[in-house]
């Protein structure tokens, strides 16, 4: 009697398993059909109008070609210029984290703070330096642009700068300061120096965010159809740009928008995948 | 050993010794100053922010929170129309994020081969990589001609029949509006909240799953009875991560929610956010103006918010940070 019932909820209980690992196989090609999805798309729109104009013209009114230079090159500078303002401060703040204040309240708060700031919504990075910097200087910079990509790459390094040095054995610690050597030179010749890759790791990840971010510059460096080099003027960037672009009625800007698109998606998801292959070696 | 150390330890030379004390005091005094300027930024974040809504603070008071009225024409502003569509779409897109992210981390831990979980895991966090505006682009492209012709028809042929649950899928089938921004906001942080959940799964003492095992337990009752009562913190720390990102994320749902200021009692209806509502507003709002200031007001609800709900993530996941 009891065979034949334990039989059967054995059956049933086997089913159940079958059918959750079904579902848990779907779930996970719905997020990879959905990431198959976006690179296929960008590169079947992105790809007919990609050639070497992109590259070497700039912004033009619609109707008259024109490529994405200025917007490539205004990303860079303001991508260059907040990653040299972020990562010393990102790395610092990371240093004090994982080597001054294990164990102390304010270290708490920074940790905490930091982290919470990691993943705040960007465009109130945005709307924070206009409040900053566009609004007492009287105007849209590309510095400010530059300024806003900072703040977002401050805590993605101190979050990585933490970790690879926690990452550390103490007795490494322990023996450079028994060579007598002083607590700095401790830090930045023997830990940054081991932690190096994973510290390379979170600056590359640091870049990639922030050369994708579209809403911190809306409000700080806003986009300029015209060359300029002028961090003290509006800058163009590339996300903006296909923003303003994507959302155009004219075919030949929303088609140079999905180009700017493939480009700047490629460039990101490299430098991703760039950081991850450096943390396995 | 000690006879090396008794003939090399020659007494350290005294201004090497006083270069040392420097270096470090000046080292520990730039680590330390880096750490309270994150403390200072926050506090500048949220001092500009709200000195710069202190006016539509003033103007409108605690009614700034609950006005349905958006009226630049008159003047009148308020952040009801916003909060109620940023906490629909956020809340909807956890809803269908969620169940495909704990798929994804059961998966990746319990079921797929080893060689195959790095890169189907990269593959997924790859997905957090893509920046927002593509997400916008592929959204507005892609997704909305999909719900336009497809989906949305579909839903309305079917659920909304029912009697109840049939007034949320009403109305013209335009691809966009709030269900469109909670899909695209659920692809976006789909990945987030599966690497949490990974990582939780991943760190349940193997004793414990194996002794499940051994008593017969099938996979999923061993995840269901074990992992996830063992990762449970971690778990809804994740998701409320996720709420978090949700809440802020900006240039994706500005190509799809339709923006529109009005409530709609229907999904399918067009809708703002706070950030999708600042994106689009901010360009026609002059430095100075009662509207700038609003929209100034409306970021410092949203960070508040955000704020709240990222610390209470942090503060879930953090007793796993540590261990």
């Amino acid at each position: 009697m009891s065979a034949p019932l334990s039989a059967a909820l054995h059956r049933r209980r086997r089913r159940k398993d079958a059918v959750i690992r079904a579902l848990c196989l779907a779930a996970t090609l719905i997020g990879l059909f959905f990431l198959a999805s976006i690179l296929l798309t960008l590169l079947w729109r992105g790809l007919p109008a990609l050639s070497g104009t992109v590259f070497t013209q700039v912004t033009k009114p619609p109707g008259s070609g024109g490529g994405l230079l200025n917007p490539i090159v205004g990303s860079l500078i303001q991508t260059g210029i907040g990653t040299l303002i972020g990562t010393p401060l990102g790395l610092l703040v990371g240093t004090y984290l994982a080597e001054y204040a294990r164990a102390s309240r304010l270290g708490d708060a920074v940790r905490f703070v930091s982290d919470v700031l990691l993943s705040a919504p960007s465009i109130l990075v945005g709307l924070f330096v206009y409040q900053l910097l566009v609004v007492p200087f009287g105007g849209f910079s590309g510095l400010a642009g530059a300024v806003a990509l900072a703040i977002i790459i401050i805590p993605v390094v101190v979050r990585t700068t933490e970790d690879s040095l926690r990452l550390l054995p103490d007795t490494l610690r322990e023996a450079v300061i028994a060579l007598g050597a002083p607590k700095w030179k401790m830090v930045t010749l023997v830990c940054w120096r081991a932690a190096r890759s994973g510290i390379l790791t979170g600056l590359l990840l640091a870049v990639a965010r922030a050369a994708g971010e579209t809403a911190p510059l809306l409000f700080t460096s806003l986009g300029n159809l015209n060359w300029s080099l002028d961090l003290a003027q509006p800058m163009s960037s590339l996300p903006v740009t296909i923003y303003n672009y994507a959302g155009s009625a004219f075919e030949d800007w929303i088609a140079l928008a999905w180009t700017g698109a493939l480009l700047i998606t490629f460039g990101v998801l490299g430098l991703n995948i760039l950081a991850r292959s450096l943390l396995r070696k | 050993m000690s006879q090396a150390a008794a003939t090399s330890a020659a007494p350290p030379l005294p201004a090497r010794r006083r270069a040392g004390k420097a270096g470090d005091a000046a080292f520990a005094l730039a680590c330390h100053a880096a750490g309270v300027f994150v403390l200072v930024l926050l506090g500048a974040i949220i001092a500009l922010l709200f000195a710069g809504g202190w006016p539509a603070f003033r103007a409108f008071g605690l009614a700034f929170l609950t006005s349905t009225d958006w009226d630049p024409v008159q003047e009148v502003f308020g952040a009801g129309v916003s909060l109620y569509g940023t906490a629909v779409t956020a809340v909807l897109a956890l809803v269908l994020a969620v169940p495909v992210a704990f798929g994804i981390a059961f998966l990746l831990t319990e079921l797929a081969p080893a060689p195959l979980r790095r890169p189907i895991g990269m593959a997924i966090e790859l997905l957090a990589a893509v920046p927002s505006i593509i997400y916008g682009m592929w959204g507005f492209f892609v997704i909305v001609p999909v719900m336009a012709g497809t989906i949305q028809p579909a839903i309305i042929d079917t659920i909304g029949e029912l009697p109840v649950l049939g007034t949320l899928f009403q109305g013209p089938p335009f691809g966009t509006g709030l269900l469109t921004a909670a899909l695209i906001l659920a692809i976006m942080v789909l990945p987030f909240i599966a690497a949490v959940m990974r990582d939780a799964f991943a760190a349940v003492p193997p004793v414990y799953k194996e002794s499940a095992y051994g008593l017969g337990a099938t996979t999923w009752e061993v995840v269901r009875h074990v992992v996830l009562p063992y990762a449970r913190v971690s778990v809804v720390g994740g998701t409320m991560l996720g709420l978090g990102r949700a809440l802020g994320e900006t240039m994706a749902v500005t190509f799809v929610v339709g923006n529109a200021n009005r409530i709609s009692p229907s999904l399918f209806g067009a809708g703002n956010t706070i950030a999708s509502l600042i994106a689009l507003e901010f360009p026609e709002s002059g430095m100075g103006s009662l509207k700038l200031s609003a929209l100034l007001a409306l970021g410092f609800l949203l960070f508040a918010l955000s704020f709240l709900v990222l610390a209470i993530s942090r503060w879930l996941l953090r007793p796993r940070l540590k261990g």
